[in-house]
């Protein structure tokens, strides 16, 4: 698809090296030379330097012929002035970065009126994506799937699980749950396991499950399930805003720690039922006077990656809590992810992420049969959602009988609404909806899951 | 740097090569010419170099600029080396200097040649010497990055070093597509070539290597007397065509996507244009009292023109024997070259023009020292970066050029034939003056002459700093 970016800072980078991997043809505007110039030559697109709001520039870019313009400019109102003008020189999808609170109880009426296909607000996003981590603190990642019926998490294996030396045969006779092992992440490799898989302490095993059944299998190796009861955030910023705001309607006690006086006053006019406290996140005396020792969760979401990072390893020292941090700069996450400090929320990714997603569902409903398409394990595998609309060479055989490509699962079967997850004399059939884990890219159809 | 990429792409340059050979094997065999074995054996030697270093793709696929560039320099080094064989495997050439002479005056354009009697080369060899004009116009890297998976990023860095040009442009967004693109174009407009000089009466084998020599802009004739035994029409043809060759391609696209106004408004091709047209008058005007009629003496001023301007090379009449002022139009044109982007060489039209307005910024500068001036082109601000690399650029050819002369000086031959010698081997134009004139050849000077010459011709075509990157300690260090 030829897509169009506006504004070429860490999200508009991410998201061109991204789509461009996906083989999109695409065009980047910015009006800032010197930002143009550090994008790296690796990204194989057209680099403009201009106004993107400029219909001129738009034309020269092929706005007329392009599928989606995306403006993740610094500022909310000129990414709507260039979708805007998109959607009226051109016929394309637009989406657009808006931050502004004030606009976020506004937001479908912004989109229905001025004709924008997404809008997307990144502090939101960070934040639902914390509430959702929060309200299941055993697991580091969750992706929700088929409309958030199944889900796939990811954890990390602890010595206290009893799983370390079990085969994923083993894990499915001794504990009978419901569940599937869609992927293990080990140092720098990523395996689709197969039945003989042995499973290691320190392993990030990914789970694919109805949200239940994950409870449940979670509880039998022994890990706690429940919702967090009580959350201590430093650094009052947008995303602890709206994430306060969630976490409170969730019956979650929140503390924010704010160094700002008036940033202060007006998150305690903004939020009920939040303690808001003024002072020095970084005051280890604060930090243990509200309660560091006994919160279950601590999340850092500071302007400072170092002063985040640095809390979480002060607060893994001193508590069992569940640990969120947020980092900014993406260039050592490698490094960060070492340190074991819980989830990381990487908010610019996460921004990237959802425009992916709508890019490339939009891209499955033209020519091929892939409902839906995620990236997990890093993006180093694909789950994707097959609709069965007809009989094939795959349909009414048992799986066990059916020659699957290698490092290839059948992760789920939804059928009639009820999700199966698919063992041996499973069959597949007209009607399901199949969801596909794979490290193979590039399937089209359900019968490309066959060795040729 | 990384070794393991470069030997990938480089095994693939070996491979293409065994490809490219192919075709002088077919016209060995239609012509029953036993010379078409010294192809076979080349090929085989590539093959089996190229096939087991390119067959498994290197798990470290980084790639930086000075991967780019030391690819390139070497692809062109490597491919010149092979395709100098099947001169020497036949025996028609016999000094290896020669024949590493004659194929790097093929890839590089120049079509400047050490063999004094051209018509003794058995066919095959003769579309040999013209299909690497054809090959080495557009680039070879350019046309294997079009076909072979690599990452993005060598995609540009690739191209970078092997463009003409003071900057590389992208006609779309993947430099893969903009590469085939390019391929298209060139192929269509060397076909459309082929097809009217068959019309004219030209035999297929004449017209299929004159094309090959006008569209790389190479200039090796199958005849001694190079364009001049064809009729009128036909080197009218071959003027156009070197004209056409030698216009930015871009502008070829923008006028296939139905952009005419973008298209003739760039300021490169007005100026480039305006310059053929001026100097067809001055040098018509000045060798009038030499021919027949106007007609007959404005067809060779344009030809002979057209010829220089793009670096193509090619001659219809001895341009040695005109006046002065025609002589001395003819080797400025060397200098300035075709526009870029194009197949042609030379220093490049946008060059100049950024240059000239350089100068007038200063002035303006002296007169309104406030004034803030930046340069434009085509109502495009030229970045600094690219003003500045222009600036090197030339300092850079300058440097270079003086010290091909004072090399070549060790010859004992006169300074016009030294100065016109490096001036059409560094700027891939072919013929100079005097000794080295249309009517002669550059078999005259010694082995280190060629060999201070043949690097001119790799220097000028990948346009200096790639090549001068291979000699720098800096690349090959660790650290």
């Amino acid at each position: 698809m030829d897509i169009i970016i506006i504004g070429c800072g860490k999200v508009g980078t991410t998201l061109a090296d991204q789509l461009v991997r996906e083989d999109h043809n695409v065009v980047m505007i910015d009006t800032s030379a010197e930002r143009m110039h550090a994008v790296s030559e690796d990204i194989d697109a057209i680099k403009m330097v201009g106004n993107g709001a400029s219909i001129a520039m738009q034309m020269e870019a092929g706005v007329q012929t392009a599928d989606i313009l995306i403006a993740v400019t610094g500022s909310d109102e000129l990414n709507l002035l260039c979708c805007l003008i998109a959607r009226k020189a051109g016929n394309c999808h637009t989406i657009a970065r808006v931050r502004n609170p004030v606009y976020s109880n506004e937001i479908n009426f912004i989109k229905e009126k001025l004709g924008i296909s997404m809008i997307i607000n990144p502090e939101l996003a960070a934040a639902t994506e914390i509430s959702r981590i929060l309200r299941f603190p055993s697991a580091i990642k969750i992706d929700p799937f088929a409309k958030g019926k199944v889900e796939l998490l990811k954890f990390k294996v602890r010595p206290e699980f009893k799983l370390d030396g079990l085969s994923v045969m083993d894990v499915d006779s001794q504990f009978r749950c419901d569940v599937l092992i869609g992927g293990v992440e080990r140092e720098d490799s990523v395996t689709i396991p197969d039945g003989k898989f042995v499973i290691r302490n320190g392993d990030m095993v990914s789970i694919i499950a109805s949200p239940q059944n994950s409870a449940e299998f979670f509880r039998k190796i022994g890990i706690q399930t429940n919702q967090v009861k009580s959350t201590l955030i430093v650094g009052g910023g947008t995303i602890a805003y709206y994430l306060a705001r969630q976490l409170s309607s969730m019956r979650i006690k929140v503390k924010i720690v704010e160094k700002d006086r008036k940033r202060c006053e007006v998150l305690n006019e903004l939020l009920q039922n939040t303690l808001i406290i003024n002072g020095d996140g970084t005051d280890r005396k604060l930090l243990m006077e509200e309660g560091l020792t006994t919160t279950e969760s601590f999340v850092t979401l500071t302007n400072m990656d170092e002063e985040n990072v640095f809390l979480a390893l002060f607060a893994k020292e001193k508590s069992n809590a569940k640990l969120i941090t947020k980092v900014n700069r993406i260039a050592f996450d490698e490094l960060i992810s070492k340190l074991d400090l819980g989830s990381l929320i990487y908010p610019k990714y996460i921004t990237a992420d959802y425009i992916l997603q709508y890019v490339r569902a939009m891209q499955n409903t033209i020519g091929s049969n892939v409902e839906t398409l995620y990236h997990i394990l890093d993006s180093r595998a694909e789950a994707l959602e097959f609709v069965i609309r007809e009989e094939s060479e795959v349909t009414g055989i048992p799986l066990m009988n059916i020659n699957l490509k290698k490092n290839l699962l059948i992760g789920c079967i939804n059928r009639g609404g009820k999700i199966h997850i698919p063992r041996g004399q499973d069959c597949i059939q007209k009607g399901d909806t199949v969801i596909v884990v794979t490290s193979q890219k590039g399937l089209h159809d359900i019968r490309d899951i066959l060795r040729k | 740097m990384n070794y393991s990429i470069i030997f990938y792409i480089l095994g693939w340059i070996l491979n293409f090569e065994a490809a490219f050979m192919v075709l002088p094997c077919i016209v060995a065999l239609i012509y029953g010419e036993p010379s078409g074995w010294s192809f076979v054996i080349t090929m085989i030697l590539c093959l089996a170099i190229g096939l087991p270093v390119s067959l498994k793709k290197p798990r470290n696929q980084i790639f930086y600029t000075a991967e780019g560039f030391v690819t390139v320099s070497l692809s062109w080094i490597l491919l010149s080396v092979m395709g100098a064989l099947p001169f020497l495997f036949s025996g028609y050439i016999t000094n290896p200097v020669d024949a590493l002479f004659e194929t790097v005056s093929g890839f590089t354009t120049t079509g400047a040649s050490i063999l004094s009697d051209v018509e003794a080369l058995p066919r095959c060899l003769l579309f040999w010497r013209s299909f690497t004009h054809w090959i080495g116009g557009m680039g070879v890297l350019v046309f294997i990055l079009s076909l072979l998976p690599l990452t993005g990023g060598s995609h540009m860095n690739l191209m970078k070093a092997e463009s003409p040009g003071p900057s590389v442009s992208r006609l779309v967004p993947k430099v893969q597509t903009t590469a085939k693109l390019l391929y298209q174009i060139y192929f269509t407009m060397t076909v459309v070539e082929v097809v009217i000089l068959l019309f004219g009466g030209m035999p297929l084998f004449d017209s299929l290597t004159v094309a090959f020599g006008t569209a790389g802009t190479g200039g090796f004739a199958i005849k001694n007397s190079s364009m001049g035994g064809y009729s009128p029409f036909l080197q009218n043809v071959v003027t156009v065509f070197m004209i056409l060759f030698g216009i930015n391609f871009n502008i070829y696209f923008l006028i296939l996507i139905r952009k005419f106004d973008q298209a003739f408004k760039s300021e490169e091709l007005r100026c480039y244009l305006l310059i053929i047209a001026a100097a067809t008058g001055i040098i018509t005007l000045n060798t009038l009292y030499m021919y027949d009629s106007v007609l007959e003496t404005f067809r060779h001023a344009a030809f002979q023109v057209a010829s220089i301007i793009t670096t193509t090379g090619f001659a219809t009449t001895n341009f040695d024997i005109w006046p002065q002022a025609s002589r001395t139009v003819l080797v400025l044109l060397m200098f300035v070259g075709a526009c870029a982007g194009s197949t042609g060489g030379g220093i490049k039209v946008s060059r100049f023009v950024i240059l000239i307005k350089t100068i007038r910024k200063e002035m303006v500068q002296f007169l309104h020292p406030q004034s803030l001036g930046k340069i434009k082109m085509d109502g495009k601000i030229v970045e600094h970066e690219v003003v500045r690399s222009v600036n090197v650029f030339l300092i850079a050819y300058v440097l270079l050029f003086a010290l091909s002369v004072l090399l070549i000086a060790v010859d004992n031959q006169d300074l016009i034939t030294n100065f016109t010698a490096v001036a059409a081997t560094f700027n891939n134009v072919g013929p100079g003056l005097e000794l080295v004139g249309p009517t002669s050849n550059f078999g005259l000077f010694s082995n280190f002459s060629k060999l201070v010459l043949t690097f001119d011709m790799l220097v000028g075509r990948l346009e200096i700093f790639p090549v001068l990157i291979l000699f720098s300690r800096d690349t090959w260090k660790r650290f």
